[in-house]
């Protein structure tokens, strides 16, 4: 499905503001995989799924999905193929524009947009459809300006449209670090509803360890740029936030030592 | 209703056409688009050039809207392509088309007079079809008199604005035109469904100049020459009609906003005639009239709005004084009987 291999980036090369931000990141998701990202600030998951979108392009290193290369793909021509939904509320949708034209422009993602219109009644019944699995009530208020919502809603209203063609691939960057915790919770169950109705290949970073453990059959930890622990299937399941912490100290641990030792 | 004023609505309509331009780049694009100055020039120019070689005056003036997409399309390029700011980009593509449209006329005007032009052939039209006397006598038994001497320009313009107004609304309900409102509202956002931003601006800016070179060409045959220097402070009355009209008509959907700028469009030509009907004001005032235009229409709901918010917090503060009065009204009379009962 998914495949990074061996990606380096680096930030301001050559200047003191240099920044290693990824190095040798290899990886590999299956068809339906559920990642959860977790990691320190700065850690370089951000950037990662930059990596995957189009945003940013590696220094060296490719990215395949289904054995396609994608490395210097542009963003809008990836973003055919990965849904996205961003930390901040205001970044996922058009805020002057109404929720029925949000969701026309994520419908059309697949499609070569043309001079028919956008909205059509027949579109605007399924988005009501759509809407409903939210249980927001914002199937009653198409013609309102996304401008208007609270974050929560409109997180989940990006997360609906992000799904809503059911593309390859769904990057989740943070989406509910926004967010009240009732508001967070709520839209972690939708993810979780979503990903598992859709069986979408998802990679999701967070900073909530409980969600991380939570969602997914998979979790990566990453710092400084590299995946330093990767968990799997019912190693993920029995994991605990305890056990998750001990290993993030035993792997700085063993790393300091050995700094030590080569200083030494 | 003097036929000053008629003339002033006339080309007001016209003008409206270049506001709807301005619409779709400064509002719907956020991209201020400084080019504007000179493609409408641009497309006075070519209007003119091409109707004293005896072109046929409609189809110089389709030529004219092709050149105008054009000069808009190279600004869309400067910035997406070449990572021009885009004021800076507007402001090149305006000095660039400076020189161009000097080119183009050869010299630095181009007189029309006596030359065939949409509107004498629209006028022929109008009077061998018996239009414009029904217009002229519908217009008497309203008690509108000697104001002009064709109806023509007026009704056909009014036609032609409301006809581009039309397509406008119904263009930025297409499945282009959301992605286009989209790229000027949230570009991250639309970029993640897949759009190309950078096409989608370069379409907008070519469209948005298209409609101001036509206003242009429309003007120069309205008022039978082009000339170099008039599409200059052009993106100020643009500004001006787009703020005054939402000012005034409100920006409550598409249809409503872009009714409003052909309405600005025409409310900004009024203000400036009954302007320059002021003794000591003259023709050279113009722009000095247009900045302080655009200021009170800037500043002025601002004032209202914040009188309103005053008004609102006082009465809300009198309410909560009648209120603690009433409590301690209350709390005296308590205190009061039970004094009372105490001396008893
Ligand atoms: N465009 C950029 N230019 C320079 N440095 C950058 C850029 N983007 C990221 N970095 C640096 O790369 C490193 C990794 O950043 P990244 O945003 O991927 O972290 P993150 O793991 O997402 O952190 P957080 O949890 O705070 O979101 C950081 O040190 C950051 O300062
Ligand atoms: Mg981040």
């Amino acid at each position: 499905m998914l495949q990074l291999n061996q990606i380096h980036k680096v930030f301001n090369e050559g200047t003191l503001d240099e920044k290693i931000a990824l190095e040798d990141i290899n990886l590999t998701l299956k068809p339906g995989d559920f990642v959860t990202v977790i990691g320190s600030n700065g850690a370089g998951k951000s950037t990662l799924m930059n990596m995957i979108s189009g945003v940013l392009t590696p220094d060296v290193g490719e990215v395949f999905i289904d054995d396609r290369k994608i490395t210097n793909l542009p963003e809008y021509k990836r973003s055919r193929l990965i849904g996205r939904v961003f930390q901040d509320p205001m970044a996922g949708t058009a805020p002057s524009m109404t929720i029925q034209e949000n969701l026309a422009l994520a419908y059309n993602r697949n499609r070569r947009r043309t001079l028919m219109k956008g909205v059509t009644k027949k579109l605007r019944t399924t988005f009501q459809e759509a809407l409903e699995t939210l249980y927001l009530g914002l199937e009653d208020r198409l013609s309102a300006k996304v401008g208007l919502l609270s974050g929560g809603e409109r997180q989940a209203l990006s997360l609906l449209m992000a799904t809503f063609t059911e593309p390859k691939m769904l990057l989740l960057d943070e989406h509910t670090a926004a967010l009240d915790p009732a508001r967070a919770a709520l839209i972690t169950k939708l993810t979780g509803e979503i990903v598992e109705r859709t069986q979408l290949t998802t990679l999701m970073v967070t900073h909530n360890m409980q969600q991380a453990l939570d969602l997914g059959n998979r979790l990566i930890m990453m710092d400084s740029g590299r995946i330093i622990l990767e968990v799997d299937g019912e190693d993920k399941q029995n994991l605990t936030i305890e056990a998750l912490l001990h290993e993030f100290q035993r792997i700085k641990g063993s790393k300091m030592t050995s700094d030590r030792a080569l200083l030494g | 209703m003097s036929s000053a004023m008629f003339g002033a609505v006339e080309s007001g309509i016209i003008y409206a056409i270049m506001a709807l331009g301005v619409y779709l780049s400064f509002r719907i694009l956020d991209f201020p688009d400084l080019t504007v100055d000179g493609s409408f020039v641009t497309g006075a120019a070519i209007a003119a050039i091409l109707i004293v070689n005896g072109t046929n005056p409609f189809f110089a003036t389709l030529l004219a809207i092709a050149a105008g997409f054009l000069a808009g399309c190279v600004t869309g390029l400067l910035h997406t392509k070449g990572k021009i700011n885009p004021l800076l980009a507007g402001i090149l593509m305006m000095i660039a088309l400076y020189s161009i449209n000097l080119r183009i006329m050869g010299r630095s005007n181009v007189p029309l007079l006596n030359e065939e032009s949409v509107f004498t052939k629209i006028e022929v039209f109008f009077t061998s079809t018996g239009l414009d006397a029904l217009f002229g006598s519908m217009a008497a038994a309203i008690g509108l008199q000697n104001l002009t001497s064709t109806w023509s320009v007026l009704i056909s313009m009014l036609v032609v604005t409301a006809l581009i107004k039309i397509i406008t609304d119904l263009f930025l309900r297409t499945q282009i035109g959301l992605a286009l409102r989209a790229t000027g509202d949230n570009k991250r956002m639309i970029r993640s469904f897949s759009a190309n931003t950078d096409q989608l601006t370069i379409l907008g800016l070519g469209l948005s100049n298209a409609l101001v070179a036509l206003a242009g060409a429309l003007i120069a045959q309205y008022s039978s020459f082009a000339d170099v220097g008039m599409g200059i402070g052009m993106i100020i009355i643009g500004l001006a009609s787009v703020i005054i009209g939402e000012a005034i008509f409100g920006t409550k959907t598409i249809a409503v906003t872009t009714f409003a700028v052909v309405g600005g469009a025409i409310v900004y030509r009024i203000v400036v005639s009954l302007a320059l009907r002021v003794d000591f004001l003259e023709t050279g005032d113009m722009k000095l009239i247009t900045a302080v235009i655009v200021i009170a229409a800037l500043v002025l709901p601002q004032l209202i709005d914040g009188q309103k918010e005053r008004i609102r917090k006082k009465k809300k503060r009198l309410q909560q004084e009648m209120k603690i009065n009433e409590m301690k009204k209350g709390g005296e009379e308590y205190a009061s009987t039970k004094s009372n009962s105490q001396s008893i």
